[in-house]
């Protein structure tokens, strides 16, 4: 190779005299520090390129990405692309060098170079090592074998994917948060997941028992098998890992093995350089390692006897290095503490501080509920609080943190503690999570880099920020894990005013423009085609994507309901085919059954299709009807004609749509019964059939307080008391459940319907496509909704109105229309002839 | 002097919609084909199975040269049936033509294709 050729300087007709830094790990806290070293020049108003002549080795082939996405891309929810943090058009602007794919093999601390493995040599007058760390892996047999690997970057997370598309199972050995994280991922990926932990009760060193156990619990009923008190003694396989024995004789069957029991700290070039190492490179508090010159941050450093495994304090450390970096001597780090949470959708746990009393003098108050999965502990000392731990609801885990740190006084409120904020503050509890309006300016609301309320809220002041993205760019609240989000969303909303002006991410990769802007843009430049849409954004791609089609199909019929013409190539198959596609490529048919009502008729007709067609199961749905399933493409029409036949139409099983209306048989039998809640579920499925929604809706009707008909986890519930109807909106069931909030009490069914066809006409027009109403209403919150269905009476009948006008475009069967010929494309078959 | 390969005729051009796709009435061995036209009059074959669990590749949304599957969407390049990374995988491509409004398609002869099996056969 090119071998102890010099790097071009950045301006190659001038000769270089900026000071040489070299930094070794392309990693998370290396290139954290070389940015905020940018941005202090440029805060400052001098070019940042100036200062130094920067040269990044990295070991790995990519640029610079969110380590701790691994964990999404893993489950499916990220893509590699979405984890970069810098792509290399950035490294270049900033005039760094930058070598991927090439670790530092050596570096010679008296000549100040570092040597490459490809042979090149970089000399350095600053050098800065961030190498992070290693896995940790156990010694025992097995380690070679194919299907073995660790958790840590892009590589070992592809070879996972890989395992998970060809082979079915998985063994995970440590139950830390990335042993989880990486069980969680595979389950997600299809494959079955049995989770090896040495220790009696998982994530031991950041949850007390009672609160392991509970995530056990709640992971054992998402399918993933523990073995705790498990010691693993080999990997076993012949060609590749078939499993893993236990000590105690257990054996547990596996493709993929995945070892993720700890890390190491990376210090052996940094050893071999003959500086100062212990567990980690020994760094004093400014950063600097044994020799002055020579930095070092991260998770290879040792601060004060203490390494590191969270990316809080190493951002902390970032900045004071990037400080030293530039000259200033008096920045130091010190350890703050950290909060670790666990990413893994609809687990909710929190913890910080001590796990328990230390001795006696230390008082603990906990608060358990297993039937609701919440655990909720505080570790009191000297009327200060040292620790808490949450489970199930961890809304008030920074307001804790914040507590900790701030070593504030909490004797007064003792008693009240544990119940969090809102509650302590004397305040009713509201489910809707903290008050961001009620948080004081220090309060921490991003752990991962330490950014407080006051500090987001003045830099979307200052910079007049209006996005989420933009919120993150310039304060790095929420840029790491992702967890406060939520949190930011609130403080930018409620800072910004208006939520029209909260742009949410783009709708997708094809432009950068977000959902609202595109949906005002339709009504007020009179956009009327995707084509139009796409030409005003500037849509990179001529066709779109699959992300986009949908949803400007979606936008464009809701805004024009009788002119737009529908666009089935750029509908899901379910939408387009009107039956939903199973996994060997049949179809379910699901008719309509009003209210959950049938007759003998129709029950006979769907036994005569099923034997005719040979349809393999016929199923009770848990939406209170009748479910066709593994229907042949091809027999779809006649399967339709014959249902319609007697009477029976499509049940948008297979729609973001309207899709079932729940009853309870109500007043005509049931003794509690206060009103005729069937026939109102009725009225209430005949009016909304057939609406097209931003995702699917359901809606019930319960005739009275018991709500046998689950109203209030409905996009919209009605519950019927002696005096009227009460109205539930934005609940769902799914992954994570919510509970409807209250909208109305109202007296009249006619009452009922028009609020109905408010709600929907508002949730048609406001929410994004792929957005159920529950997200939405937490998004824009239940006030806004009340202020416009309630307070606005007119406005509420303007909806209303054009949910009915609407109505009137989109209520015909389409099954019918295709039983009549409609689509005929779909259900045959091209012939074909042989030429002669 | 029997030729390996041989032409088939699927019909007109127009049978098949514009960003979609039909499937075909026969296959190679026992392997559905599916056929799509792109919003440009592109024309691609490729067996219907989806690399990542077989699902119905005709069955998706056509964007550009690429069809997502209808299952979990992972996205195909139909021009040469690889899967868009990260993602990993091929399914095979069949040589297609259009001679006068008319599709044809190259079907190896040994392999008559009896259009039985595949995802959407029970
Ligand atoms: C058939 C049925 C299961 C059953 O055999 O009972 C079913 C089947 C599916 N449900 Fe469901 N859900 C069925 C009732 C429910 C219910 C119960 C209810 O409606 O009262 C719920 C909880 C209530 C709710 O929606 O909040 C339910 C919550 C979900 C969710 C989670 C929704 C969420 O917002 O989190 C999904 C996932 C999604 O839509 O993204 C889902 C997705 C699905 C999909 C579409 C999965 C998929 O993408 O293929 C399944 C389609 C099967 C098919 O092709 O027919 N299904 N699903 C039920 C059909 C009801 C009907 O008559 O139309
Ligand atoms: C799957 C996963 C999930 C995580 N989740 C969380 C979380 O939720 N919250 C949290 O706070 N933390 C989390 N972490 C931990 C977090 O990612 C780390 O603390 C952080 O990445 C450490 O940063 P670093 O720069 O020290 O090391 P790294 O990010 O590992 O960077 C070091 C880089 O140096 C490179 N390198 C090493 N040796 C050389 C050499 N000789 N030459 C050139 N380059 C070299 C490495 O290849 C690597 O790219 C998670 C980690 C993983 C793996
Ligand atoms: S029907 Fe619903 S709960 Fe059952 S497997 Fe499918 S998505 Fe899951
Ligand atoms: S079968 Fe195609 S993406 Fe899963």
């Amino acid at each position: 190779m090119d071998q102890l050729t010099p790097f071009t300087p950045f301006f190659p007709d001038q000769p270089d005299t900026r000071p040489r830094l070299v930094v070794i790990g392309n990693g998370m806290a290396g290139m954290r520090t070389i940015e905020d070293l940018l941005k202090r020049d440029e805060c400052e108003g001098r070019d940042p390129r100036d200062r130094y002549h920067i040269t990044v080795f990295g070991a790995e082939p990519h640029v610079n990405y969110n380590r701790i996405m691994l964990s999404a891309v893993l489950a499916g929810d990220k893509t590699t692309d979405e984890i970069i943090i810098n792509p290399r058009a950035w490294y270049e602007a900033q005039g760094i060098t930058l070598v991927t794919g090439d670790p530092v093999v050596a570096i010679d601390a008296a000549n100040r170079t570092v040597t490459a493995a490809s042979g090149r040599v970089a000399r350095f007058d600053r050098l800065l090592i961030a190498t992070g760390s290693k896995p940790l892996v156990p010694p025992i047999p097995g380690l070679t074998l194919p299907g073995v690997c660790t958790f840590r970057d892009i590589a070992d997370v592809e070879k996972m994917l890989a395992a998970a598309r060809s082979h079915r199972r998985a063994v995970v050995i440590g139950g830390g948060l990335l042993g989880l994280e990486a069980a969680w991922g595979l389950k997600q990926r299809g494959m079955s997941v049995a989770l090896v932990h040495l220790m009696p009760t998982l994530m031991e060193r950041q949850l007390d028992a009672p609160s392991g156990q509970l995530l056990q619990r709640d992971l054992d009923k998402r399918g993933i098998a523990f073995f705790t008190n498990g010691q693993t003694e080999l990997i076993f396989g012949t060609e590749r890992a078939e499993g893993v024995r236990l000590a105690d004789g257990r054996s547990v069957p596996g493709d993929l093995v995945v070892l993720a029991i700890g890390i190491r700290p990376n210090i052996d070039l940094a050893r071999a350089a003959g500086l100062e190492v212990n567990r980690g490179i020994v760094v004093t508090d400014d950063m600097r390692t044994s020799d002055p010159d020579i930095f070092a941050v991260g998770e290879c450093v040792e601060h004060r006897g203490q390494v590191f495994g969270l990316v809080a304090p190493l951002w902390d450390q970032a900045r004071v290095c990037a400080a030293q970096l530039a000259g200033d001597e008096t920045a130091m780090f010190e350890t703050r503490p950290v909060a670790t949470s666990l990413k893994i959708t609809g687990i909710d746990v929190y913890s910080t501080g001590a796990l328990m009393a230390a001795d006696d003098a230390d008082d603990e108050i906990t608060l358990r509920d297993d039937n609701r999965g919440l655990y909720k502990k505080v570790v009191l000392r000297d009327g200060r609080l040292v620790g808490a731990v949450l489970y199930g609801d961890v809304a008030d885990g920074p307001w804790y943190k914040q507590l900790i740190e701030n070593r504030t006084d909490v004797t007064a409120l003792r008693d009240r503690l544990v119940f969090g904020q809102a509650f302590a503050a004397g305040a009713v509890a509201g489910k809707t999570g903290p008050d961001v309006g009620a948080m004081p300016d220090n309060a921490q609301i991003c752990g991962c880099n330490g950014v407080s309320k006051g500090a987001i809220v003045a830099a979307i002041r200052s910079r007049n920020l209006t996005t989420l993205d933009a919120v993150r760019a310039h304060t790095k609240a929420s840029a790491s894990c992702g967890q406060c989000t939520n949190l930011v969303a609130a403080l930018l909303l409620q800072t910004t005013g208006p939520i029209g002006e909260v742009r949410a991410p783009g709708i997708c990769g094809c432009t950068a423009a977000g959902h609202d802007e595109i949906r005002a843009a339709i009504r007020t430049r009179s956009l009327r085609s995707m084509t139009e849409i796409q030409a005003a954004f500037g849509w990179t791609k001529p066709d779109g994507c699959h992300k986009c089609r949908p949803a400007l199909n979606y936008y464009l019929l809701c805004a024009w309901p009788g002119s737009y013409r529908d666009d089935p190539q750029s509908r899901y198959v379910n939408e387009r085919v009107h039956a939903n596609i199973q996994k060997d490529g049949t179809y379910s048919v699901v008719p309509r059954m009003w209210g959950g009502v049938t007759t003998p008729g129709e029950l006979r007709a769907i036994a005569d299709v099923a034997e005719k067609f040979n349809i393999p199961t016929v199923k009770v749905t848990g939406g209170q009807r009748i479910d066709l399933l593994g229907v042949r493409k091809e027999d779809l029409p006649a399967v339709w004609g014959d249902l319609n036949q007697a009477g029976l139409v499509s049940g948008h099983a297979y729609a973001k749509g309207l899709r079932t209306v729940k009853t309870c048989v109500g007043r005509e039998w049931c003794r509690f019964g206060t009103q005729d809640s069937t026939s109102l579920g009725i009225r209430l499925e005949k009016m909304c059939w057939g609406a097209w929604t931003p995702h699917k809706v359901k809606l019930a009707v319960s005739g009275c307080p018991r709500n046998c008909a689950e109203a209030t986890i409905k996009d919209l519930g009605v519950i019927c008391i002696d005096a009227g109807y009460d109205l539930v909106v934005g609940g769902n069931g799914g992954t994570e459940v919510r509970v409807t909030d209250p909208l109305v009490r109202v007296a009249t069914e006619a009452e009922v319907l028009e609020y109905t066809g408010a709600f929907l006409q508002l949730y048609r027009e406001e929410a994004h496509y792929l957005e159920r109403t529950a997200p939405w209403i937490v998004r824009v919150g239940i006030d806004t909704v009340r202020r416009r269905l309630i307070d606005d009476a007119a406005g509420r009948r303007a909806l209303h109105a054009r949910f009915l006008h609407a109505q009137q475009f989109c209520q015909s069967d389409p099954w019918a229309a295709r039983v009549a010929g409609e689509e005929a494309h779909e259900f045959v078959r091209l012939p074909a002839r042989v030429e002669a | 002097m029997t030729p390996k390969q041989e032409w088939r005729s699927i019909g007109p051009l127009s049978a098949i919609p514009q960003r979609g796709a039909r499937r075909l009435g026969f296959g190679i061995d026992t392997k559905p084909i599916a056929v799509f036209r792109t919003a440009t009059d592109q024309l691609f074959a490729v067996i219907d199975e989806c690399p990542h669990r077989g699902g119905p590749l005709s069955e998706g949304i056509v964007c550009g040269t690429t069809v997502t599957c209808p299952l979990h969407h992972w996205v195909i390049d139909l021009s040469d049936g690889v899967a868009v990374p990260p993602d990993e995988g091929a399914t095979m491509t069949i040589p297609i033509r259009v001679i006068d409004g008319e599709v044809f398609i190259e079907m190896p002869r040994h392999m008559p294709g009896t259009g039985q099996g595949g995802a959407g056969e029970r």
